[in-house]
């Protein structure tokens, strides 16, 4: 493919998706995929097709249908695509589009195996290509492209990226930064798995080079240790205001939340001590997820 | 998904890893026999008794009825009755155990495997697990086994070996001969233990496990390496593919209500706290936890009823938390995305009149599409429920229940 026009597009995007992208559905025939394929659309996200094999020369939702990702890209110019695509299939999914040259790979489904999520992750390592999830809400530019499930109103436009490990609470996030009138400009749901494509990290580094991105919110709970690494890379690098919340104070040690990777395993992983550890690093941290919008409005009148 | 040791150690047997050999039994009067067939087929002439439950802590934990330890060593076949009777169907409480005792319905009467031979006895601790950082499995051991690791890693953390396997290659043959030579053994040992090695990886990777702890992994006097116990975790995700796995969960480990809660795909866990919650999604479902922590309560579950909260599944939702008679006051917190919040709003007022006499105060926060309509429906129903749309209204109100 033509690598140079692909390279120059990637520098308009705002982070990751954009009016631009040309997004497929894989899993698009069936009813979730359905569903929020047409929600997409509605969104005015540039869905350009989807894939489910077996089905392809088909036209569904008024866009074509493709045997395989590969023929998506060679026909339709595919560079994004979304996976509603069941557990026990989905990392065959996820490869199937890093193989075939797409750039940003949202993996929505919840519940794939984590021996399955190893060998993805060691697939794509060499793969020029950014995943997102699994089990995630997906990725959203306000006012551009919605790659996900995510409810779009909520999401005005603005200048504050958002990076979270859960759906739901990351629409009462947008819901605040909306609400103290500062919007948001790309929204990452990185997911709650135990092995994700992108981390907090690399969400942060994406929001920090973004030059319509004023400011973060960085939205993380119990397990693991992604938050923390966030946080130093930040503590090193970063250049904007970023306000943290960690969920899961009150969890039980060794009991899973809900995510997969909700799960409390030493000292380490606590709310308690990655809030500890955000904190030292300079980050502005709510205890209350209530106060999110808040302490961010609050760090924009400092600056002002 | 746990499971029990008896049940850790046949996935290992099934894959050639050594094991300390057993026979489970549920009811005292198959003792004997059980004890008989085990040295038939081992030539033990001591037993370990062993109860099953899913917790750690067992050798140094009490039957509460009896006053015997969850482990015990009978020295001859003489013994057994009354060691069986010392620990099965009593309820036995451990450190790991969280204050409660559990019942042991079964116990694993093993063979002895601290003979006395020619060479030293040596006690090793390994564990498989996904390390989560790097996305790979990888293999932790050390030298001190048969004490809680935790405490090894706090004293002596440079007695902790790791060894990371590569996802698309697999454990290899000098890796597993590098952590025998790390183990400091030698000769047939040596051998046993690197053979030991690889069979526990690929048991690992075959089950689809997310852990296996096996503390200890003993090196016998004659030199055989074995696992006398096995902690062994399944990914839940991935019981799909083992049928034959799946059942071997016991739910009378799980708690009833949870279980309960499972049927109906609700995603529930019960806690030891006064306010209820029923929330979508599981991140905001935590942070609603923490919010009844901020407000001065305590949760008392957590409960994610995920995108599809119907009149059924509220109702559902309710039943079960109004089940535990330490609720005092039950917060709903709905985000309604693609879920429309009056839909909500109609499912909690058909919930609250089919389940009819509810007394605690019911606080509804509904926030997202049609979050107006949802909140005039409730106002409007005369039911006795507080209705709040921002998050921090939310967290004021139950503060202000509590305080009546």
């Amino acid at each position: 493919m033509n690598s140079f026009v692909v390279t120059k597009k990637y520098k308009k995007m705002a982070v990751l998706v954009n009016k631009e992208s040309k997004v497929i559905v894989q899993g698009f025939t069936g009813s979730e995929g359905t569903f929020h394929a047409g929600q997409m659309i509605e969104y005015g996200t540039n869905v350009v097709g989807g894939v489910t094999p077996g089905k392809g020369g088909q036209t569904h939702l008024d866009r074509p249908v493709f045997n395989s990702v590969a023929e998506a890209v060679e026909k339709a110019g595919a560079d994004v695509s979304i996976i509603f695509v069941p557990p026990a299939f989905a990392a065959d999914a996820i490869m199937e589009a890093a193989e075939a040259g797409i750039k940003v790979i949202v993996a929505i489904t919840e519940g794939i195996p984590v021996a399955d999520m190893t060998k993805v992750k060691s697939y794509i390592t060499n793969k020029d290509c950014t995943l997102i999830g699994p089990n995630c809400p997906g990725v959203i530019t306000a006012g551009q492209a919605k790659v996900g499930i995510m409810p779009g109103f909520i999401f005005k436009e603005g200048k504050i990226g958002i990076v979270s490990k859960s759906g739901t609470l990351t629409y009462e996030a947008a819901d605040q930064i909306s609400k103290v009138g500062l919007g948001v400009t790309t929204a990452i749901g990185i997911g709650g798995d135990p092995i994700i494509g992108t981390t907090t990290r690399d969400a942060v580094q994406l929001l920090m080079a973004d030059p319509e991105t004023e400011g973060i919110v960085v939205i993380g709970e119990i397990g693991g240790n992604l938050e923390a690494e966030a946080a130093e890379w930040i503590k090193e690098h970063g250049t904007k205001p970023v306000v943290g919340f960690i969920a899961g104070e009150t969890a039980p040690k060794g009991r899973t939340m809900g995510h997969a990777g909700a799960i409390v395993g030493g000292e380490d992983d606590t709310a308690e001590a990655k809030k500890r550890i955000m904190r030292a690093c300079g980050i502005t941290v709510v205890d209350s997820p209530a106060h999110i919008g808040k302490a961010m409005a609050e760090l924009f009148a400092v600056k002002a | 998904m746990n499971l029990h040791e008896y049940q850790g150690k046949s996935i290992l047997k099934s894959y050639g890893v050594g094991i300390q050999e057993g026979v489970v039994i549920d009811s005292a009067d198959q003792a004997t026999d059980a004890a008989k067939k085990l040295t038939e087929e081992t030539g033990t002439e001591w037993y370990v008794v062993k109860a099953q439950i899913h917790a750690g802590g067992r050798g140094k934990g009490t039957v509460e009825e009896t006053g015997s330890h969850g482990v015990v060593l009978a020295k001859g076949i003489d013994k057994i009755p009354e060691v069986v009777n010392g620990i099965l169907g009593g309820h036995l409480e451990t450190a790991q155990t969280n204050g409660k005792a559990k019942k042991v319905g079964k116990v694993l009467i093993a063979q002895d495997v601290y003979y006395p031979g020619e060479s030293e006895i040596s006690e090793i601790y390994m564990s498989v697990l996904l390390d989560r950082e790097s996305g790979q499995n990888v293999i932790v051991y050390s030298t001190e086994g048969g004490m809680d690791i935790e405490t090894v890693a706090e004293k002596t953390p440079e007695l902790i070996y790791k060894e990371a396997i590569d996802p698309a290659l697999g454990l290899q043959g000098f890796q597993a001969r590098k952590i025998a030579f790390k183990l400091g053994l030698s000769g047939a040992a040596f051998k046993a233990m690197a053979k030991f090695v690889n069979s526990l990886y690929n048991a690992y990777v075959g089950c689809d496990a997310s852990m296996f702890e096996i503390n200890p992994v003993l090196k016998t006097s004659d030199d055989k390496v074995i696992a006398v116990d096995a902690k062994v975790t399944l990914d839940e995700n991935a019981l799909y593919r083992h049928k034959d796995y799946a059942a071997m969960r016991d739910i009378s480990e799980e708690d009833p209500t949870e279980v309960e809660a499972k049927a109906d795909e609700l995603n529930y866990v019960k806690l030891d706290g006064n306010v209820g919650c029923m929330v979508n999604g599981a991140g905001l479902a935590m942070a609603t936890m923490d919010i009844i922590k901020f407000s001065g309560g305590e949760p008392a579950n957590f409960l994610d009823v995920g995108g599809t909260a119907n009149a059924e599944r509220v109702e559902k939702a309710f039943r079960l938390i109004l089940k535990d008679k330490n609720v005092k006051a039950l917060l709903v917190n709905i985000f309604g995305g693609i879920v429309r919040c009056d839909r909500v709003a109609q499912g909690i007022v058909d919930a609250y009149n089919n389940i009819g006499d509810i007394n605690v105060p019911i606080i509804v926060r509904l926030q997202g599409t049609n979050a107006i309509e949802a909140k005039k429906l409730i106002e409007d129903s005369g039911l006795s429920v507080h209705s709040v749309t921002l998050l921090q209204e939310a967290a004021d109100k139950v503060a202000e229940v509590l305080a009546v």
